[in-house]
């Protein structure tokens, strides 16, 4: 191991669903003393902390969780990136370790969502009084619902609908399909929010959201927590045999925005920047999308997971449904993705998703994943991308 | 008739309603909202611009569940207004995958939204099926 190689030595996450007991600390303080407790390492040995939490972004998360578990002093960065934040936090801690201001950071993200519905587009008063234009459309009146659709599942379907249209073969069975898997595999996990298995029938007959999502075909708002300790080569070498041996290295940690292209403004382009970002990753890991051995990507909705595997290049450009009705993402395929049960069904508690999926990583490249082991597996890659935009990119890999 | 009033500013009302953009005069980019500077290539000259009304549905949803008060199921799209990418709803159109198709050709369609205390009407926009 490299003296700047970055490792994960302790990772944890909670299980995610309801927790109406406890509040975002007590989240945070689970997911955080058990990533230290299984790196072996405590508080005083954290040289900073990247916290992410969306929904209470003011509040100061990193501080409050100090404050349980231990005022130590050390520099807390307070992160809200959207979808994206927990690999945000992630990424704080990363650049702090490789910037050598200190070998070993901590990073979590946690948010409480049960209960939620849907997370944009306001509510609709009655209008009243005289139109008057405001904001920088000069809007005389909501435009939500008036001026196309603001709600993620409806912005999402028509990610996934206009891949179709550039390329062709999807369809709402299609779409659905792709929810079937990821609800198959959260049988597997018992971290999940939902792990029952859902037929086709189910997922097409459950409520319409927004054609072609349905709502199994939705994120699942939940609560939970995950946090990471990331430690330098350098230091890793100094811990004890049992430490290296379940130390995973991160072979590539990025973030990107969307560049400018010509529709981006009017309907999100997740794709181009989520190419950057993979393009980034495998060029900085020296590995390319066939070294991998699963793939955890934000399937934020079922439209968007196809779009991903594109976008991440485990298929050729514009071959996304063949690869899928190939059975290659299904977790015995050759390219298996969310293993997990993904967003749709292990579930979204926001600003923990971005190290939730490098948990899930990290515990194959450990060979600790249980029933829902991938034999053998040495290389991975976790994927978020947050509406704004922001997309975060790990490649990990299993200790030599 | 009543006194009109667009419900955003880039509609342009009267005799042949259509939408309009800010382009940027170095790189031609185009945008809805009032602008600071291009965000494709950071200058600050924009000069406007009339969007065709002809356009392709270049992606749909039908949203069946949104927020309170707003009614559903409603179409929203993106449509390709020959090169201009513009975000609207399709109106006079069923709301079904039987009967909205990606690549279906739209064109640009105005409709009343309400009318304030003053005896206003807020005018908006969609698109709707071609030769309908």
């Amino acid at each position: 191991m490299a003296s700047d190689d970055l490792w994960v030595l302790g990772i944890h996450m909670t299980k995610f669903g309801k927790h109406p007991d406890m509040d975002l600390v007590d989240l945070a303080s689970e997911a955080v003393l058990g990533a230290l407790a299984d790196g072996g390492v405590e508080m005083r040995d954290m040289g900073v902390i990247g916290a992410g939490n969306l929904m209470a972004a003011n509040a100061g998360i990193g501080q409050q969780l100090q404050k349980q578990l231990g005022q130590t002093g050390i520099p807390v960065y307070n992160v809200a990136n959207a979808c994206a934040t927990g690999a945000t936090a992630l990424r704080v801690a990363c650049m702090a370790v490789k910037a050598g201001e200190t070998d070993m950071g901590l990073a979590f993200g946690v948010e409480k969502l049960s209960g939620a519905g849907l997370l944009s587009g306001g509510n609709r008063k009655e209008d009243s009084g005289t139109w008057s234009p405001s904001g920088r459309y000069g809007a005389v009146a909501p435009v939500d619902g008036r001026i196309g659709t603001e709600i993620m599942p409806g912005v999402f379907a028509q990610i996934g609908m206009e891949y179709g249209h550039r390329y062709g073969g999807t369809s709402f069975e299609l779409f659905a399909k792709i929810s079937e898997k990821n609800h198959s595999h959260s049988t597997l996990n018992p971290l999940a929010a939902y792990s029952k298995k859902m037929s086709l029938e189910e997922i097409m007959g459950d409520i319409m959201i927004a054609y072609p999502n349905t709502r199994p075909m939705c994120s699942a708002n939940c609560d939970g927590a995950a946090a990471a300790v990331v430690v330098s080569g350098a230091r890793l070498k100094t811990l004890s045999p049992e430490q290296r041996r379940r130390a995973v290295k991160i072979s590539a940690s990025i973030l990107t925005t969307d560049p400018w292209e010509e529709s981006c403004q009017i309907l999100p382009d997740v794709n181009t920047l989520t190419r950057n970002a993979a393009t980034q990753a495998y060029e900085q890991a020296g590995v390319g999308p066939t070294d991998l051995d699963l793939v955890e990507l934000h399937d934020c909705f079922a439209t968007a997971e196809l779009v991903h595997y594109d976008n991440l290049m485990l298929c050729e450009t514009g071959g996304a449904v063949d690869f899928f009705n190939s059975g290659a993402t299904w977790r015995d395929g050759s390219m298996p993705v969310n293993v997990s049960g993904g967003l749709e069904s292990k579930g979204h508690p926001i600003a923990a998703t971005g190290i939730a999926n490098v948990w899930e990583v990290a515990t194959h490249l450990r060979g600790e994943a249980g029933d829902r082991q991938i034999p053998g597996a040495k290389v991975g890659m976790t994927h978020v991308i947050g509406l704004g935009s922001a997309c975060g990119v790990h490649i990990l890999e299993k200790a030599a | 008739m009543a006194e009109q009033i667009p419900l955003v500013n880039y509609l342009e009302l009267g005799e042949d309603p259509h939408l309009t953009a800010s382009e940027c005069t170095a790189c031609g980019a185009r945008f809805f909202d009032r602008r600071n500077a291009c965000a494709s290539c950071g200058r600050t000259e924009f000069t406007k611009v009339a969007i065709s009304n002809k356009g392709e549905v270049r992606a749909f949803t039908i949203v069946a569940f949104a927020a309170p008060g707003v009614p559903v199921p409603y179409v929203a799209a993106l449509v390709d207004c020959e090169g201009t990418s513009v975000r609207a709803n399709l109106i006079n159109v069923e709301p079904d995958p039987d009967h909205v198709t990606l690549g279906m050709p739209v064109r640009l369609a105005t409709q009343v939204i309400g009318t304030d205390d003053n005896g206003t009407e807020a005018v908006g926009f969609g698109f709707e099926p071609m030769g309908g």
